[in-house]
């Protein structure tokens, strides 16, 4: 139910934007089409592997994506940094496997696609509740390690 | 107001372009697959963030702006899923990383 | 003038991740080489539209990154298949 509230509200929405067509009915009318196409698609795959939404983590995103933000760019510069100066900032690739506490997938997705998206760190394997790691320096690691990451996803997704 | 937006696309558009060249020679210059991913990952985000960015300071608040915000949020959601099928697929096939120290990965 | 500036650093960039493409010993440092190749001609075309002040190229950006994500997918499937990953190169 919250799937079908969410995408009838984004897809059409996400059409008009794209198309920049607001005004001319046979066009809107292919739209509408291409918007019930895609949400029967979604529904078929919803079916297969329900999500669980959470009202209150629309809410609570913008300011995870504004801090995300900052830290894509800090992680940019220590990589940049290992690029050009190797002497003064050498690599030291590490990997391993680190504690995750999210409950649902959703949150789990998030967490992982967080430590890839910054450069330095890239989740290779999630399981059930540890997610192997590969980071480009042991400090990266480190930062990864103190759980300070875990722990806004696991407050993005809401405690339970 | 014109050239200070003028200013602020040049200065945005050469970061994106230096960061894109730095993860170009990373790309070289890291010793095996699992580190090169890292320099592959700075073009992807904050290069092309710059990029983008600088040119949405051009268009202004128009529909122009909203796709290249749609390109950004695409290539932000799709680069971490791409490079996780990367390095876990050669994971899965026993390509080795070389670590600093010798310790045991799994 | 800028975008012409860029739209050649761009084009640096892609010719480095092409020779790591031709290097590469591994088929997954070709893959990611074409995976930044494609990201970044997102980033060309979006900036070639500017350069020629046709906005309409931004279409044909948003599609191909698209494609590109799609088609690094799809080639990794078919890898995953392969033994050990290699190819008869």
């Amino acid at each position: 139910m919250a799937y079908l509230i969410l995408s009838s509200l984004t897809l059409p929405a996400f059409w008009l934007l794209l198309s920049g067509f607001w005004d001319h009915g046979l066009l809107l009318a292919f739209g509408a089409l291409s918007v019930v196409i895609a949400a029967g698609f979604g529904l078929r795959m919803e079916r297969l592997e329900p999500t669980c939404y959470r009202p209150a983590m629309l809410l609570r995103i913008p300011a995870y994506w504004v801090w995300l933000t900052g830290e894509i760019v800090k992680a940019n510069i220590d990589v940049v940094k290992r690029i050009w100066w190797p002497q003064e900032h050498p690599i030291s690739p590490t990997m391993q496997r680190l504690h995750c506490t999210q409950q649902t997938l959703l949150g789990k997705t998030i967490y992982a696609n967080s430590i890839t998206l910054t450069p330095g760190t890239v989740a290779i394997e999630v399981s059930d509740n540890e997610i192997l790691v590969h980071a480009l320096s042991g400090a990266a690691l480190q930062d990864l390690a103190t759980g300070d990451m875990d722990r806004r996803v696991t407050r993005l997704e809401g405690a339970r | 107001m014109a050239l200070l937006l003028d200013l602020l696309t040049t200065l945005l558009l050469a970061a994106g372009v230096f960061l894109g060249i730095s993860g170009g020679v990373g790309v070289h210059r890291f010793p095996d697959f699992y580190s090169r991913v890292h320099a592959a990952g700075v073009t992807d985000t904050l290069s092309a963030g710059c990029i983008l960015l600088g040119l949405m300071l051009q268009a202004g608040l128009t529909l122009i702006s909203m796709k290249l915000l749609f390109i950004l949020l695409f290539l932000w959601y799709t680069s971490p899923v791409a490079s996780h099928a990367l390095t876990r697929a050669a994971e899965h096939s026993g390509l080795k990383p070389v670590l600093s120290e010798p310790r045991d990965a799994s | 003038m800028i975008f012409a500036a860029a739209a050649l650093g761009i084009l640096v960039v892609m010719g480095l991740a092409l020779a790591r493409a031709f290097l590469g010993p591994s088929v997954y440092d070709r893959i990611l080489a074409v995976n930044m190749f494609g990201t970044k001609t997102v980033l060309l075309i979006a900036v070639y539209g500017f350069l020629t002040e046709r906005p309409d190229f931004l279409d044909i950006a948003i599609t191909y990154a698209l494609i590109n994500f799609i088609g690094i997918i799809a080639v990794l499937k078919f890898v995953e298949r392969l033994d050990n990953g290699t190819l008869p190169d």
